[in-house]
């Protein structure tokens, strides 16, 4: 395995909240500008703390939204029962400081340079770092052939639906509603399993990478698929989230 | 000094019985996560095995059926996740490394776990031996689930749980210390949760 020799050190450092965007009733985009910014690669992740008056802090790691090249931004989901994610949602705004340090990460991490078929498969809010790669991906005027598999619940659960569509040539974004449709939806409905990903899934005989980010038990059932499909473990790269 | 951050009062603040269990940064979970980077591997039983090496050589080698022979320990631990959540009292299974490197006729100051999957964490040895870790196969009076590093991970619940590798399958003893599978990502090469060492400068 490669190792990085010189690694500085990830230091706290307070950021401008320059725009909070709602993408979603729970879901917003938080971008965000910090005087030390070393730049990130596409699927990293940086650490949030908030500190209240009386001292007492809470961290979170969230994926990075946004492409290398551009200003670090999160896309945070609001949890139930959460701590840091509703401060994140209802109370954050514009001109707010919020600390972070980053990019944390570098193995769930896509490079233009590896040129196999790419292949995204997202759980609800598990599609922010894919969503980096795919912005990547266009900034860079890449042409590997990428398709994303995204399963949300229902349609206004869709995180950045307005771009979906437009991360240009040879991309193709597969979405699927688990828990209800529109009227006319053609997409596919249900959860992601062995019979859509036979349909979409890059055949292994054109050996590609895969990035699978969710739950853990989509992740766990996602990579299970692909594994079946003939996908070599080493290129089945997964992010889970759980918990709190 | 942190800045107030406008409007957050926090909930997470610890009941005093819990508070000096808790690293600093940790909150208590009551469910068990799961983060792995890659895929579940599931080896059957017949063929796993647990080695010891060194140098490239195999010192010694237990068959599954060998290692649930030997002496097993249950081991109650608070464990620290490096993404913050620690579970308390957490109930395990499994053989103290004590046991295993009792039997081989080497010792080196470092150690490398092997896993199915090619993860690795890098450790000191004297972070394994002393009754400070184990190879655990069971997890609250159950076998232990392959989500969870089943069928025997490593335990090691003093440093951040990143190093008690998951589908563990043996230790490398070393001469030297270098960094394993997340510490080349940039995570600690140490990982004491109580000094919150989680990535590589902490």
């Amino acid at each position: 395995m490669e190792t990085t020799a010189v690694r500085r050190r990830l230091s706290w450092q307070a950021a401008a909240v320059t725009s909070v965007d709602r993408e979603t009733a729970s879901v917003v985009t938080i971008e965000l500008e910090p005087p030390d910014w070393p730049g990130h690669r596409a699927g990293q992740h940086l650490d949030v703390r908030l500190t209240a008056e009386d001292g007492y802090a809470a961290e979170r790691s969230y994926s990075i939204a946004s492409a290398p090249g551009e200003p670090p931004a999160i896309t945070v989901e609001r949890l139930e029962n959460g701590e840091v994610s509703p401060y994140l949602t209802e109370e954050l705004r514009v001109g707010d400081e919020l600390e972070l340090r980053g990019p944390i990460g570098g193995y769930f991490v896509w490079e233009p340079a590896d040129d196999s078929p790419l292949m995204l498969i997202a759980g609800g809010s598990g599609v922010v770092p894919l969503r980096s790669m795919l912005r990547h991906r266009l900034r860079t005027g890449g042409d590997v052939p990428a398709r994303l598999l995204y399963s949300s619940r229902t349609l206004p659960d869709v995180i950045y639906r307005g771009e979906l569509g437009q991360y240009g040539d040879g991309v193709r974004v597969i979405c699927t509603l688990t828990r209800s449709q529109p009227p006319g939806w053609t997409g596919y409905s249900g959860r992601v399993n062995a019979a859509m990903l036979t349909e979409i899934a890059w055949p292994a005989s054109r050996h590609p990478l895969a990035f699978i980010c969710g739950p853990t038990s989509f992740v766990e059932a996602v990579a299970e698929n692909l594994i079946a499909l003939g996908y070599p473990p080493q290129r089945v790269k997964t992010e889970r989230f759980g918990g709190t | 000094m942190s800045p107030v951050s406008r409007g957050f009062r926090g909930r997470g603040r610890v009941p005093a019985e819990e508070g000096d269990r808790l690293p600093p940064g940790q909150h208590a979970t009551t469910d068990f996560p799961v983060l792995s980077a890659g895929p579940t591997p599931h080896t059957p039983l017949p063929e796993w095995t647990f080695s010891i090496t060194r140098g490239g050589d195999t010192l010694k080698s237990w068959t599954w059926q060998q290692l649930q022979e030997l002496p097993a320990e249950t081991v109650t631990a608070d464990i620290h996740c490096v993404t913050r959540w620690s579970k308390l009292g957490t109930q395990w299974r499994g053989v103290s490394v004590d046991t295993l490197l009792d039997q081989v006729a080497a010792d080196g100051p470092y150690v490398l776990a092997f896993c199915d999957g090619g993860y690795t964490p890098n450790l000191p040895a004297e972070d394994v031996t002393g009754g400070k870790a184990w190879v655990a196969f069971g997890y609250d009076g159950q076998p232990l689930e392959p989500e969870h590093g089943g069928p025997a991970r490593l335990l090691v619940p003093h440093l951040y749980f990143w190093k008690s590798a998951k589908w563990v399958r043996g230790l490398e003893l070393r001469d030297y210390d270098a960094p394993g599978f997340w510490e080349s990502y940039g995570y600690h090469m140490y990982g004491d949760p109580w000094k919150q060492q989680r990535y590589a400068g902490d």
